[in-house]
């Protein structure tokens, strides 16, 4: 690698961190001041230091019952990381199940678009956490009324984003693919659905971004574990250095869901001009 | 000025005395076509009183301003917007909708953006279920005779211009089938590719028989490509002229045949084309 690209890298390094860095200066400056109880705002190496010790195993490894593995990843913060991920993961995958096939029945046919539209333009608007009374009347506490309200989160991004796709797909590849000769499966497999792909994976993204927030809140209300559950019992005993840390974790789940996402948009839509070009 | 052309070659035939002529090969019949488009108050006649025959293996051009109807025309023949009234037949039977037996390539393309230079061109075929061995040979063939075979797992996206309307010819060309309608393929393209894609499309039309309607409102293209260029009037479009062009093939357009053909079609068209910058201008007044 030549001097050049080296010094390249090193700025882009900087201009990546410098904001981070100084805001985690300034603030850790801030609380060695003690300008405010650490209840209030612990500094930024007191968060650390918890997130630390949330992340290690809580026993030694027993090394008759414990792969090194599963002891590594005995910790409280990945076992809530987990419990979290999982729920947005079963929770998605049903919204977005079930928004799919509807919308693609949507946005191909006008009469069942007719049909089902009225529904839910109403119920669109209702903020997944107005569920969460009715979800707990019907599923009780523990995971069922997560996925309830998670997938409730995905549902509807999934189903608007599906139906416009399928909606907008250019006349002229209709055009010439009647002309080639399809029939109206191969119509809809092989030009409308991908077709419509790039909205339906924008539907998607923002439906994970949509469950992301929900299982938060449901595990605030409604389950003893995972990463919001664990951030609301710590303000029970006042330890913010853990509510902090739990709140960094969840930013870079968020982030890291996020980035595979579009990863995965990426190489699909490989074929896709997108907006710049 | 009849007479000059005439002289040089060149025959020409004014739209009604075609008409009664009687012709044995004729493919493609266009009887008493008429389109309208709007409602029951505010109609536009796109066509009016079409009469053609266009006979196998012919290379038509469709020729006039915009708003003359050539693309509805073009677009009646494939069977996308039937007629109001009259019949197209085609060896024979109606044209009701679009089908591979008339192949269609469009001035943007059209290609599918999702599938690669191969898929495209191999689609026509897999959706016919054609085996597998026969579905490669023909597209690998067909990418060797439009130099495509170093594109073959590009996307469109990253194509040009002339390389997407190879791939779009080459997609038509593998149903093989015996008509051709091109909607302007080559407008949007600079005039260098232009010109090397019409000598690839008088190539493959002099190899693979095909009979060819290509809408332009380029008289310089028509005159180079056509057998016959049908000039249309503008709104309602009709049959001005049908004219016959016997210059041998490689036309040279600085040839005096050529030139003189070209003042006369230039004179036909710019009649129509005064109407319809006329029209424009009125439309601009109301909206100003």
């Amino acid at each position: 690698m030549s001097k050049r690209t080296l010094t390249e890298k090193g700025g882009r390094l900087f201009r990546a961190t410098i904001i981070p860095i100084t805001v985690l200066v300034v603030w850790q400056a801030f609380s060695s001041a003690h300008i405010l109880s650490p209840i209030i705002l612990p500094g930024p190496l007191a968060v650390i230091q918890k997130w630390w010790a949330y992340l290690l195993p809580p026993l030694p490894r027993n090394p008759l019952t414990d792969s090194w593995l599963s002891w590594a990843l005995s910790g409280e913060l990945p076992l809530d990381a987990f419990a979290s991920f999982q729920r947005v993961i079963v929770g998605f995958l049903i919204g977005a199940g079930l928004a799919l096939p509807l919308g693609l029945l949507m946005g191909a046919n006008d009469k069942i678009y007719r049909l089902f539209n009225p529904l839910i333009e109403v119920l669109r608007p209702i903020p997944p956490i107005a569920y969460i009374p009715l979800a707990i009347l019907w599923f009780g506490l523990g995971n069922p009324p997560a996925y309830f309200l998670i997938s409730i989160g995905a549902f509807f991004p999934m189903l608007l984003n599906t139906i416009a796709g399928v909606r907008h797909v250019d006349g002229i590849y209709i055009r010439a693919a009647r002309n080639l000769g399809v029939n109206q499966y191969q119509m809809f497999v092989r030009v409308i659905l991908p077709a419509a792909t790039p909205y339906i994976l924008s539907g998607a993204r923002i439906g994970m971004g949509t469950a992301f927030i929900v299982v938060i809140v449901a595990e605030m209300i409604a389950v003893n574990s995972g990463l919001g559950f664990r951030i609301l019992e710590a303000r029970e005993y006042f330890w913010s250095d853990k509510i902090i840390a739990g709140m960094f974790t969840i930013g870079f789940l968020g982030l890291g869901i996020d980035t595979v996402m579009t990863r995965i948009n990426n190489h699909l839509l490989r074929w896709h001009r997108g907006i710049d070009a | 000025m009849l007479e000059a052309v005439r002289k040089d070659n060149v025959m020409i035939m004014e739209a009604p005395t075609l008409a009664g002529r009687q012709r044995e090969d004729v493919q493609i019949k266009v009887e008493g076509v008429q389109k309208r488009f709007g409602s029951a108050e505010d109609t536009v006649t796109a066509l009016k009183d079409i009469n053609l025959e266009i006979s196998d293996g012919e290379f038509v051009c469709l020729l006039g301003p915009s708003g003359c109807g050539k693309s509805t025309l073009l677009n009646a023949i494939a069977g996308f917007s039937p007629p109001t009234e009259g019949r197209i037949t085609v060896d024979g039977k109606d044209v009701v909708a679009p089908g591979p037996d008339r192949g269609m390539v469009f001035q943007e393309y059209a290609l599918f953006p999702w599938m690669t230079v191969r898929q495209n061109i191999a689609f026509g075929l897999e959706l016919q279920k054609r085996p597998l061995a026969e579905i490669d040979e023909r597209t690998e063939t067909l990418m060797h005779k439009l130099k495509l075979q170093d594109f073959r797992d590009r996307f469109p996206k990253d194509l040009s211009g002339g390389m997407r309307q190879r791939v779009a010819i080459a997609r038509v060309l593998a149903l093989n089938s015996p008509i051709m309608l091109m909607d302007e393929p080559f407008g949007a393209l600079d005039a260098l590719t232009r010109r090397s894609l019409q000598d690839e499309l008088l190539r493959i039309w002099a190899e693979l028989k095909k009979t060819i309607i290509f809408v332009t409102h380029s008289i310089d293209e028509s005159i180079y490509l056509a057998d016959r260029i049908i000039v249309m009037t503008y709104r309602p479009g009709t049959v001005k002229a049908d004219v016959r062009v016997e210059i041998e093939r490689p036309r040279d357009s600085t040839r005096a045949e050529f030139n003189d053909l070209k003042k006369y079609l230039t004179s036909l068209v710019m009649k129509e084309q005064e109407r319809f910058a006329e029209d424009e201008g009125k439309l601009a007044g109301l909206r100003g």
